[in-house]
């Protein structure tokens, strides 16, 4: 066993010269930049940022050409990379009434102050695959301007609903300072968690199972009945109050997607019938992630709105638990990794049972 | 100083802080190499980079939840004749807070204020507002008009 351990160190070495040769590819075909990575793959830029937990373009696209597209390896190069830099504080909470829409839809009303707005989305496209883009140096093809920009005051369409007391309302609560919120990257998770630290959990958490949980809602786990209330994707500035100025500043501007469902609510004795709000927020272009995160925010109200829990999507620990993939890689992973000493004791152990009933066996045979 | 006055040096700063923190690099050097002639500084910080946990609201306004970090770079420089200025920009460019330190410091100055707003900081704004409007109309253009469709059944 200690043997094993102390030959690995070579081996080790032209492993990671292997990888390093295989990243590359053929030398014969052109290196990836990050420039291409960030403009060309915007969208795996966009997933790593967001489940890095981490707004940087040039970063996350290092992170992708490093794991060779493997984008759960990239993600964990952000996280890893993160833990190196000093925190200056918590921004004011973003406005994303006041985004710079790329994208604005809605699928409960169809007319609304602003209007729909498509984007750059692959929706309607018919998934065909597009052989001219097999072809290089083709002329990319100009998107339309309209003569007029998108509206500057676009309301929130929840709001609509909210004027007539239709929909619970969303206001901050009592205590309204950066510091009273749950931090997942400073404290660990503990249950019951609050709506703030399930909302940061689900932001940084895998899509595909946020998606997955998100899915099962609709299929009647948890079923909750949501639309889509309404999706924008765009820019939001960041405000940063720094100690030594004492006032706000902004430092820039992010793109984020959200999404807010509208879902159903019976009312109670107490309260009448409402309708009750499930949220998704993001780091980047991932309209998919943020519908899913806002399915599965909702049914993990469940305890707040006194709905019976019996869907895996209900349960926060199940779902807090698992939703992270560094979390999960590392550990689903580790098993591949030398276990010589544990397996040993396994092996003896079994031996020894096999042994052990093989003897009963035998005198039960003699006995007889 | 009025309180007043303060707020609105306040607002005039935090503007053109925006203005810095978003203009490119390549623009901020352009700029320096016109107006940063001979003007000496010495850093009070040297920039370093870090990050600033976002925050966003649950359903848009409700309770605050911590989004995801954000990498910034800040910096504090001083002229030589004592005006101080700050930086801190996203990303991890630290020449740009550099130059949006030492601009912020010349803004602040009586003798070059007025003219750096005229000269680098206007012109930086428009440029960032068109780059804005261009993309905002490139939206406005996939915008569903529902009403073609209901007028086409009237004819029909």
């Amino acid at each position: 066993m200690y043997v094993a351990v102390k030959g690995g160190e070579k081996a080790i070495e032209n492993a990671h010269r292997y990888l390093a040769e295989e990243r590359r590819g053929d030398p014969a075909i052109e290196e990836l930049s990050l420039k291409q990575i960030t403009e060309q793959l915007s969208h795996a830029v966009s997933r790593v940022m967001a489940e890095g937990s981490l707004f940087d373009r040039e970063l996350a696209a290092l992170a992708i050409k490093q794991a060779r597209g493997d984008l759960i390896e990239a993600i964990f190069l952000i996280r890893a990379y993160r833990t190196t830099l000093p925190r200056f504080g918590y921004s004011a909470p973003i406005n994303t009434a006041d985004m710079a829409l790329d994208r604005r839809v809605s699928a409960t009303f169809k007319d609304l102050p602003g209007g729909q707005i498509l984007g750059p989305t692959f929706d309607y496209t018919h998934r065909l695959l597009d052989f001219a883009l097999a072809a290089e140096g083709l002329e990319a093809e100009q998107a339309k301007e309209a003569e007029e920009a998108v509206d500057e005051d676009v309301p929130r369409v929840l709001e609509l609903l909210n004027k007539e007391g239709l929909i619970e309302a969303a206001v901050p609560g009592e205590s309204d300072e950066s510091s009273s919120v749950g931090d997942l990257t400073r404290e660990p998770l503990e249950f019951p968690a609050g709506r703030d630290v399930r909302l940061q959990n689900l932001a940084r958490g895998d899509e595909g199972f946020i998606l997955s949980l998100g899915y099962s809602t609709q299929r009647g786990y948890a079923r909750n009945h949501a639309f889509v209330g309404e999706i924008r994707i765009g820019h939001v500035a960041v405000e940063f109050v720094p100690e030594e100025l004492g006032f706000a500043i902004e430092i820039g501007d992010i793109l984020v997607s959200e999404c807010e469902t509208v879902n159903q609510f019976q009312g109670s004795k107490k309260v009448p019938a409402q309708f009750t709000r499930g949220y998704g927020l993001a780091f980047g272009h991932c309209e998919r992630k943020v519908i899913a995160m806002a399915l599965v925010d909702r049914a993990l109200r469940a305890d707040e709105l006194g709905e019976e829990k019996s869907a895996p999507v209900q349960d926060e620990e199940f779902v807090l638990s698992h939703s992270d993939n560094i979390q999960a890689t590392g550990f689903v992973e580790h098993i591949k990794l030398p276990h010589y000493v544990d397996f040993q004791s396994e092996l003896e152990l079994v031996r020894r049972l096999r042994a052990n009933a093989l003897r009963t066996q035998t005198t039960l045979e003699a006995a007889e | 100083m009025s309180k007043g006055k303060t707020e609105n040096n306040h607002e005039a700063r935090r503007c053109w802080m925006g203005v810095l923190a978003r203009a490119s690099v390549d623009d901020l050097e352009q700029h320096w190499m016109r107006e940063g002639e001979g003007v000496d500084y010495a850093f009070l910080r040297p920039p370093e980079t870090g990050l600033v946990m976002t925050q966003g609201r649950a359903d848009g306004t409700g309770q605050r939840f911590n989004l995801g970090e954000m990498t910034v770079t800040r910096c504090a420089v001083r002229l030589s004749d004592g005006m101080i200025g700050h930086a801190y920009v996203k990303g991890r460019d630290r020449r740009h807070a550099e130059l949006a330190a030492a601009f912020d410091a010349l803004l602040q100055t009586s003798s070059a204020g007025e003219d750096i707003q005229a000269r680098v900081i206007r012109p930086l704004a428009d440029k960032f507002d068109r780059a804005r409007e261009a993309r905002s109309r490139k939206a406005a253009a996939t915008k569903v008009d529902f009403y073609t469709m209901v007028r086409g059944e009237d004819t029909a």
